[in-house]
Parts: C-alpha cells; structure tokens; sequence
C-alpha cells in the first residue's frame, strides 16, 4: 500500500498542493486527471522522488519514507515512465536499462555484457517485447522506447521488496491505436507485479484502464470515482468545474468571412520531405483548421508558409502574389506572424522586456538608421498591454516572469501590432489554464473582426471544431476532407475522427 | 545603463540569491579597492588610479569588442591577432604619411578600424558560411593574424613619435590621461550601440533565444557577422590605444589580450551562454582585473601569483553566473 498523506507543496507566489490524500493498494490501476496547472506534475514529482512536499506524509505499508531523489524512490519500488523519454538514445538498450545498476554484472572491475544481456532479456519479455538487448536504443520506434522504459522500470521488481508503484506519464500520446491497444493489454497482464498511476488528458482511455479516478483541481482532489461509474462528461465537469458551454469557444462571436479578398494560396504545395501535395485557399477573416493525427503533416504545411522550410513543388501565393524566397524574414516582411508551438523557444525571449519582445519582429518601424526609437516602441507595448489586458506591472517587465497565457498575449501582439494579417497559430492554447484559454478564443475572433486570416492547428478537436470557419483534415500528408463549420453546424467529433485515421 | 537599472527595477521578482548575483562583480570591485588600501595607503591615490586607467584603456576597448559577440552567445578569441593587426596597420600608416596626426597622418585612425573590421567580417563570414564553431574559427584567424603581423613588420619594431599621437598617454586632464576619456568615450558608443540600435537588440535577441529571433523574422546570420565586424573595430580601437600607451607596434602589442579581455567580460557579469550583460559589466570587469594586477604590484606580491589570482577569479565569476541546469558549451 502506497500512500500520500495531506501533502502540500508551495512554490514562490503558487499553492500548487493544498493537503493531498492518495492511496494506490497493490495492483490497482490509478487515473490521475486534471487540466493543466491543477498540480498533477508536481504530485508526480512528489511521488516518484523528484520533488519534496513541504508537508505532509509519503507513506510505504504504512512506514513514512523520505525520497531525496528518483533514486531514493526506485529503491523503494517508485518508477516513471517519462513522457519525454529518459532513454539515452546511443546507449544500447540492455545498457539504458541497468543504467546505474551496473555493479551486478561487474565482476573484478570488468562488466560482463552476456550477463546484462540475458538478464535484459529476461526484462523485456515481461513486456513482450522480442528484440536484441544490444540493439542501440536511437533504432527502435517510439512504442518500443516505451516499452523498453517500462521493463526499465520492471527491473526494480528483482531488487526492492514488495510492491511497485509505476508511474504513466500520458503514454498514449504519441502511439497508434494498436500500439495503446498493447500498452493496455500489458498493463493490465503486469498488475500482478505492480500498481499503476496512469496520468492521460485522453478521459476516454482512463475510464478504460483505471479501476479509480482522481480529479485534480487547483491542487485539491475534488473528487475520486470509481471508473465502472464514471463518464466523460462528468469528468470533464469536474476537472473545470463547470459545464463547457457553446460560448467556450466564442461561437456567437463567429462571423462568414469575407470570401472576395484571399489572402493566401497554397497551389500543389509539397513541403519538404513529404509526397503529397497540398492545395487550400485563405480568406479575410477566415479560421481555417487543420486537423489531423501527430506526424499527419500540419507543422511541414505552416513552416513552409512561413519560409522556414521550402517546399520540394508547387507555389505559395500571399495576396497574389507568389513567394519566390523563402526565409522567415520574407514571409515576416509580407505580413506572416507565427505563434509557436514551443512558446519558450520560439516565442519569447526570456530575459527581454515586454516591449522590446514586441518589436523584435519590426524594429525596422521602430527605429532611424538603425537606432531605435524607444519611446514610440513603449507606447507602443503599453496600448497593446491594453488591448489584450495583459497582466504585466510594466512594459519594462522580463517577459520570463509571466505567466503562460501572458506570454501568449505578448506574441500575438508582437504580430498583430506589425500589420501581420494571415497568423499561423500552432497549439496556441497548449499548457494555458482555462481562463488563458478563453482569452485566445476571443483574440481569434477579433483577429477575425478585423480581416486577419488564421490558419489553426489546434490543441484539441473539439477546439478546432469550436474556433474554425473551415476544416481541412489531414491524412499521410494529404487534404482528405473538407468540413465547413458554421455555427449551429459544426461537424462533430466523430466525423473528423473517422476521417483522420 | 538602463538594461542594468531594469535589473534593479524587477529585482523584487526574482529571487534573493539573483539580486545578490548582480550586484557581485560590483561588490568584488570595491572589496578588492579597501583590501588593497587597507595593506598599502599609496593604492589609494590619484596617481595610481591613473596608473590603472592606463592600463584599463587598451583592454576596455577589447573587452568591449568581445563583449557583443559574448553577447550573442558566441565567443570571439581572435583579439590577439587582430590587435597585432591593426596596431602594425595604424603605426605603418602613421609613418607611412607623414608621421603625424595633426596632417593626413589621421588616415592611420580609419585605416586601423577598416583593417579591425575586415578581420572581424572574415572571422564572422567564416564562422557563419561555413558553420564552424566560434570559437574555433576565431582563434585560428587569431593564429592568422598574428603571422600576418609579422609578415607586415618583420619582426621588427615600429616606433611613433608623433607628439600629437602621445599626447592620449602625456597630456593629462584632471590628473587622468587622455586615453582614458577616449576609452570612455568608447565605452558610451558601445552603450548607445547596445541600448538604443537595431543591431544591440538584435544581439540580444539572438544570443537569448536563436530560434525565437529566427522565427521574429531576424536575419540571424547577418546579425552575427556584423557582431563579429563590431568587435573587430573595437579590437582596433584597443589596437591604437594599446600603441599609444607604449609608442611602439609590433606582433607583440596583441599579447596577453586573449586571456585579459574575455576574463573582463566574465568576472564583469555577462553569461558566456548569451543575452545577459553589458558593456557596463564589462568597465566592471576590467577594473576588478586591472585593479589585482596593479593592487598585487603595490601591495609587494610577485605577478606570477597574478596569473593564478585570474584563473581563480574566472572560475568563480562563471560558476556565480552561469545557470549550470541548462549547461551546454559556449558556442
């Protein structure tokens, strides 16, 4: 029996846990639900050793431990799957999973590799899977990684007594429907050896393999459900504590488009590295989504509207005009803003002020052979912090120190404030808590209000669905479908799904 | 200036320790000036702080240089041959047309910062075109440099006397001289360069984040070329200084430049990993530098130990400053 006893965690300015109770018996399956910014990666820090609660009790059979770190915790029996995965891909597998466990195959200071490789073996048939443990780990898929991080974890069982408790970080992510179809299938198989903690924003897979639920909101457990009784909705309800209503995603804001003015052109475009090409058409004030499943194509299609990478055939037109360089600054200079996915990476520069974050893209309008005109460029970042409401004390603040919904609102007036008028919103919502949300649906139907075209590749389904005017579904590459979304009626979940996969 | 007022400012932000971190360099600073005051009463002294001006001047002006490619994450080691350079370009003009400045000698000025940022825009263009590491392509045109130095003079000396030309070193106003208020007047160039122009922000931009200044439209390439040009006029600036001081060029001018300068832009506070810092952290740094090599001669020390006291000062000045979580190697 595993067990968290009122555990609180703070860091500077945040309760992230406020007195959390969690108890795994041996072989039970946990869902672990939450949006984002309810606590769940810190209580999954907490419990695989990677965090120390400032309060509160960890308890093991009822003894309290102390983890200093996941190692503390792996010899207690506490393993993680990473959802980044911790594999080192140049190491072979074999290697990856006794890394610093070494020393039982070392004999007078000399590894002895048939010895790791028969006990490897002896791993991964726990997870079925049949490959060489001397295979180097960058040659193997994703879902074998996966599993190979999995019997990793398993190989605890031969050195800790008693049970393991094995973390799931969103493992469904990234894999194929078979592929999930085995993890499960697995998973349930190995609860003789072990408890699981399965975290997943995908609700239907936690009802599925859960024998209980966990709702997590603003750091409290607000409910626990037994998952025969559980359903989506409800759930859902739960996590954001109310219903998502139609007005979620501003559909009464949504107007037609102006379908005279076309702002961009792609005409048999095949981005780089595909076979298929791509043909669509953007309008004045039109959202356009582009739906499909990881790997489907989106992100080739907008780095390639966006200059970052050429495409192998075909012609981008941007108001009639084809693009004939293709770099970043071009496609900025005729008006292309990009929102990144990455937004730490991509979006803002940490250490750089609001304002100064807000010209990068158009210090050009900003300054006289080459010295900048500050003070326009503050005015500037303070009628914009306006606009958007931005929660900032200045324009002078470090763009590092704000929040994730902030920051969004700083890139997108970097570009809205530079004239750009065809946005490319790549997961604009990703790790922003719901009010964040909100406050992007409504920047979308503004930009719309005022001509801007904005093509999505969206966080979630029903996002896109909520926010488009337009649906292109994506398969291997290719435009398959094509939805129109008026309000009232909006394809639903079902028909995209049908057509992705 | 105001990038380190803005510090100041967001400080109530960031954590204790941060604040401290910022105001460290400064802090060594004034230690190191009591220390040296409290063991001998003469450190303390007009005459002495010139003395340290003088020998701040030439390394301000380098220091100042590396500091905007630093700036930008990358690292410029080629100093040492640069100077050598254009030490050997300014004298050989210098004397070449007429020996003074007062007359078409001035050319040798231009002339000098021509040669600094065609090296350096060799250097850049090296390092950018053909993707080779900073580091790497900057300390072999380093090399480069220095042979071509010889190449130019020989081996052999150039001497300058023109009275104009020594009078940065002679002529001194308020007890200081003169090249130290060229120095300064450097230093608030390379400030407005910083602060208020495209290129300074670009600089930040790309050294905070290369992917984020890429996809804001920025031409990253070009960006660096011209940081590595900039660097190399200021290295020249370094060069004409660090002749007027001695009144003479050779290959040697350029020795020890290498190690002082990007010692001065470390212990002064700017991250070898980009985007934080300054020219202002760079003034610090020079003097903490100067101030040991000056501070050890007077207190009676012997300066081999100089070279120890360095070493040890900028590994603690990068582990101070560098965020070890996100450790990745100085491009």
């Amino acid at each position: 029996m595993f067990e968290l006893r009122n555990v609180e965690k703070r860091y500077p300015g945040v309760h992230v846990l406020k007195g959390v109770d969690l108890e795994i018996a041996p072989g039970e399956i946990i869902g672990l639900v939450g949006e984002n910014g309810a606590g769940k990666s810190t209580l999954m820090k907490i419990i695989y050793g990677a965090v120390q609660p400032d309060a509160g009790t960890v308890l093991i059979d009822g003894t309290p431990v102390h983890f200093r770190s996941p190692r503390d915790a792996m010899k207690m029996g506490i393993g993680m799957v990473y959802q980044e995965q911790s594999l080192i891909p140049n190491l072979s597998v074999m290697e990856n999973i006794f890394l610093g466990f070494e020393q039982q195959f070392v004999d007078m200071g000399v590894i002895r590799w048939k010895k790791m490789a028969r006990a490897a073996a002896v791993q991964l048939r726990k997870v079925k899977l049949d490959i060489d443990p001397a295979t180097i780990t960058s040659r193997l898929t994703f879902a074998q990684r996966q599993l190979v991080e999995l019997a990793k974890v398993l190989a605890l069982e031969e050195r800790v007594e008693g049970h393991l408790v094995i973390l799931l970080d969103e493992p469904t992510s990234v894999l194929s429907k078979d592929e999930i179809e085995l993890l499960f299938g697995l998973v349930r198989e190995l609860r003789r050896r072990a408890s699981f903690i399965f975290v997943s924003h995908r609700l239907d897979e936690i009802i599925a393999l859960s024998d209980r639920i966990y709702v997590l909101k603003d750091g409290t457990v607000v409910d626990v459900l037994a998952a025969r009784e559980a359903r989506v909705e409800t759930i859902q309800k739960k996590m954001v504590g109310r219903d998502i209503a139609l007005e979620y995603y501003r559909e009464n804001r949504q107007v037609p488009y102006d379908a005279g003015k076309v702002l961009l052109e792609l005409d048999h475009v095949v981005p780089a590295g595909r076979h298929h090409d791509v043909s669509l058409t953007l309008h004045a004030g039109e959202v356009l989504a582009l739906v499909g499943v990881e790997g489907s194509g989106r992100e080739g299609i907008l780095r390639a509207i966006f200059g970052l990478k050429k495409p192998d055939r075909g012609t981008i037109r941007i108001r009639g005009e084809a693009m004939r360089a293709f770099s970043a600054a071009h496609s900025v200079a005729r008006g292309v803003g990009y929102i990144p996915r990455e937004r730490k990476i991509e979006g803002i520069a940490g250490g750089m002020s609001v304002y100064e974050n807000m010209t990068l893209s158009q210090m050009g309008h900003y300054s006289r052979a080459g010295v900048l005109d500050i003070p326009a460029e503050r005015a500037l970042a303070r009628d914009w912090i306006g606009r958007l409401s931005i929660k900032v004390p200045s324009e002078e603040s470090d763009c590092g120190n704000l929040s994730g919904g902030n920051q969004q609102k700083v890139v997108l007036a970097k570009w809205r404030s530079g004239g750009s008028d065809i946005i490319l919103l790549d997961h604009p919502t990703r790790g922003l808590d719901i009010g964040a949300k909100e406050d992007v649906y409504d920047m979308v139907r503004d930009m719309s209000a005022d001509g801007v075209g904005v093509i999505l590749v969206a966080d979630t389904l029903e996002e896109a669905i909520g926010l488009s005017h337009t649906i292109a579904v994506i398969k291997d590459g290719e435009i398959g479908t094509w939805f129109t979304c008026q309000p009232g009626a909006k394809p639903s979940l079902y028909d995209l799904i049908h057509h992705m996969v | 200036m105001r990038r380190f007022m803005r510090r100041v400012a967001t400080m109530t932000h960031g954590s204790m320790m941060d604040s401290i971190r910022k105001w460290v360099p400064f802090l060594v600073l004034l230690v190191l000036v009591l220390f040296f005051s409290a063991v001998n009463p003469h450190f303390l002294s007009l005459r002495n702080f010139a003395r340290i001006a003088v020998s701040s001047s030439p390394a301000l002006m380098v220091a100042v240089g590396a500091t905007f490619v630093i700036l930008m994450g990358s690292i410029d080691l080629s100093m040492e041959g640069t100077v050598a350079v254009c030490a050997v370009v300014f004298a050989m003009l210098l004397n070449r047309l007429g020996g003074s400045l007062a007359h078409v000698g001035w050319v040798a000025i231009p002339g000098a910062l021509l040669a600094g940022g065609v090296l350096g825009a060799v250097n850049g263009l090296i390092h950018v075109r053909l993707r080779i590491p900073s580091f790497m392509a900057s300390l072999s045109m380093g090399f480069v440099g220095v042979g071509l130095s010889l190449l130019m003079t020989g081996g052999n000396r150039i001497l300058i006397d023109d009275p104009l030309f020594r009078s940065l070193l002679t002529v001194r106003v308020l007890n200081f001289p003169l090249m130290a208020y060229a120095a300064l007047g450097g230093l608030v160039v390379a400030w407005f360069i910083q602060d208020n122009t495209t290129i300074g922000r670009n600089f930040y931009a790309v050294g905070g984040g290369e992917e984020l200044a890429r996809a804001s439209g920025l031409n990253v390439g070009r960006v660096r070329v011209i940081g590595f040009v900039l660097a190399g006029i200021f290295f020249a600036l370094g060069a004409i200084l660090a002749v007027a001081r001695l009144g003479i060029a050779e290959t040697e001018t350029g020795q020890g430049f290498m190690f002082l300068s990007i010692t001065s832009v470390v212990v002064g506070g700017t991250g070898l990993a980009g985007g934080s810092g300054g020219v202002w952290n760079t003034l610090v740094g020079v003097l903490i530098v100067n101030v040991i090599g000056n501070g050890m001669v007077v207190v009676g020390l012997p300066d081999y130990l100089q070279d120890g006291v360095l070493g040890l000062l900028v590994i603690s000045a990068v582990y101070l400053s560098m965020d070890r979580r996100s450790l990745s190697f100085a491009r």
